[in-house]
């Protein structure tokens, strides 16, 4: 059995009478993909949302590793080892790609706003933060778009760079937010090798409409419809579910 | 190195140029200028100080601050309380304590206020400036409406800052030492948060900073380079009253900025000459008949503002980096 990295159990958000997540357990191991699909408004970013403590959920608790941080602030998770990606591109637009980069990763170096002798070397030559950035560019395949201004990229481009940013700060575990979303064919193969190649040392949840690459990627699917987990297991077990074609892949396909 | 082109954080050649003509043109005026003037440009210089004091909020973090003239003024008074009626008291522990003072309440207060965003950390901001400014106003102990009176400058020891040549350069040492120390900064991890910060504080903390940390080591900063400007104010005019803590000071604050340009400090020193000279100007305007054009100075700075803001949203820094760029490509 595989590592289990992260490890929700019951989780719920209301948003006033609505259920947008509505008792979703979820467990993430190292080494696998756990896809979460659904229909447009089936909680599927809500539950990002939670995990990552962008949003306090309304009951349940959620473990990463053996620290409970159902109640942790984004800040703390993301230190925890927890990094995410965005739906919508959530980057530095008048930064160069390097220094979106570079910023996320300087993160993970020592902390110390109070200490003078830190304000006063340029960022630019913290070695650690600088190898910790270059690594992450060039897996996420941008080494030669570094000096570009990140707003002036192409979209293709700015979804790469948001996954560049959180493997600048070294998770154990992904959560990514459609990172296919709005990529060309040869854009979205390359994902999917980076994805694969990502795969081994780290726990993933993959939010994905892309049906060929759910199938590609998936070790585990979870299939989500109006907030609730209606099937979750192997995927060709799923696959074969008629629940789940009707909710779900014989609507939107 | 990667300069982010936004907010001129990198000054081109031709800024770098105008500050280098600006420093030789400072350093000659005390030789040239009568003793009216040299103080006049000295009262320029310490308003630059506490304009690159707002800068690093307003400017590099995206802070808007309605109240920073509070830490401007709390400086000022502690030389004040601390000058005795009879004699100079010592620059080398003063200083000190007035930044540590004004430091201090940025502290307190900031750990309330960057807890909000947008325009209620505007108005929060103000709340507790203005609780100071009628602290002071309404107390008969400190100083009242009237304010206060020092009637020596402090005593540096090696140089007399009674003359008005040495507090001229006293003041513009303090000026390029405040410049210096945070152009290192703009650049440092620390600064490059901050600048993070403005442009997406969310996605800062999605990556694992601390932001509220950062805020309010920014907030105390620049409180305690308000206080420097605000010492040298008191002991230049001899002189501190309510109204350096007030509103029209702080709104002052945030035009000189807004004037020079943002985010790199070289305007904010330009924003600050300017405005105090267009003051000078405008206030001086003749009459025409009837109307007093210089009573109504401020519609005039208005408008001219309005006008700037509109042709060059940058700041008169970024006109100059315009006019650079066009002149390149004509070349």
């Amino acid at each position: 059995m595989a590592e289990v990295l992260l490890s929700a159990k019951g989780l719920t958000k209301r948003f006033g009478g609505l259920a947008a997540v509505d008792n979703v357990s979820i467990d993430l191991w190292r080494d696998r993909i756990h896809v979460v699909i659904g229909p447009n408004g089936a909680g599927k970013s809500t539950l990002t949302n939670l995990l990552s403590g962008d949003l306090p959920p309304t009951a349940g608790a959620i473990l990463l590793g053996e620290h409970d941080i159902t109640k942790a602030s984004p800040e703390q998770i993301s230190r925890r080892g927890l990094g995410r990606s965005y739906q919508k591109t959530n980057i530095f637009p008048p930064f160069t790609v390097w220094e979106n980069v570079r910023l996320a990763a300087q993160s993970r170096a020592a902390q110390q706003p109070w200490n003078p002798l830190r304000w006063m070397r340029a960022a630019d030559t913290e070695r650690s933060v600088n190898e910790r950035a270059e690594r992450a560019l060039e897996l996420a395949g941008l080494t030669e778009r570094r000096d570009t201004v990140a707003g002036a990229a192409s979209h293709g481009e700015q979804r790469q760079l948001e996954i560049a940013m959180t493997l600048a700060t070294d998770p154990q575990v992904l959560l990514l937010d459609e990172p296919l979303a709005g990529m060309g064919v040869a854009e979205a193969e390359r994902m999917v090798k980076l994805l694969l190649r990502l795969k081994p040392q780290h726990a993933m949840m993959l939010v994905e409409h892309d049906i060929d690459a759910i199938f590609t990627l998936a070790d585990h699917l979870t299939v989500m419809v109006n907030g609730a987990v209606i099937a979750s297991g192997e995927p060709q077990a799923i696959r074969n579910d008629l629940g789940v074609q009707a909710a779900y892949l014989g609507e939107d396909h | 190195m990667s300069a982010p082109k936004a907010n001129l954080e990198a000054l081109p050649r031709s800024v770098q140029i105008v500050l280098a003509l600006g420093l030789v043109a400072l350093v000659v005026f005390p030789f040239v200028g009568s003793d009216f003037y040299a103080q006049m440009v000295t009262r320029m210089m310490i308003l630059a100080i506490f304009a690159m004091s707002l800068d690093l909020l307003q400017g590099v973090t995206g802070l808007v601050s309605l109240g920073h003239a509070a830490y401007f003024g709390l400086a000022g008074y502690a030389l004040a309380f601390v000058t005795p009626q009879d004699g100079a008291v010592s620059l080398w522990w003063t200083l000190p304590l007035a930044l540590l003072g004004s430091a201090a309440a940025a502290l307190v207060i900031g750990f309330f206020v960057v807890r909000t965003k947008g325009i209620y950390f505007i108005m929060v901001t103000m709340a507790f400036a203005q609780m100071i400014y009628y602290l002071f106003f309404g107390n008969k102990v400190l100083g009242g409406s009237d304010g206060l009176y020092l009637y020596f400058k402090p005593d540096a020891g090696l140089f007399d800052l009674e003359n008005t040549r040495v507090f001229y350069f006293f003041t513009l040492a303090c000026l390029l030492l405040t410049y210096a120390f945070l152009r290192r900064l703009l650049w440092s991890p620390f600064g490059r948060a901050l600048a993070g910060i403005r442009v997406n504080e969310h996605r800062m903390r999605a990556v694992g900073f601390g932001t509220f940390g950062y805020k309010l080591a920014a907030f105390t900063l620049a409180g305690a380079l308000a206080g420097l400007a605000g010492y040298l104010w008191a002991a230049q005019t001899g002189f501190v009253n309510p109204e350096l803590m007030g509103f029209h000071q702080s709104a002052h604050a945030i035009m000189m900025v807004i004037l020079g340009g943002m985010g790199n400090f070289a305007g904010a020193i330009v924003g600050a000459f300017a405005f105090e000279w267009l003051l000078h100007e405008f206030k001086g305007l003749p009459s025409l008949g009837e109307f007093n054009l210089g009573k109504h100075w401020q519609l005039w700075m208005g408008l001219f503002i309005v006008l700037l803001v509109s042709f060059a949203p940058r700041g008169l820094l970024g006109l100059l980096q315009r006019r650079h760029k066009a002149g390149a490509g004509h070349g």
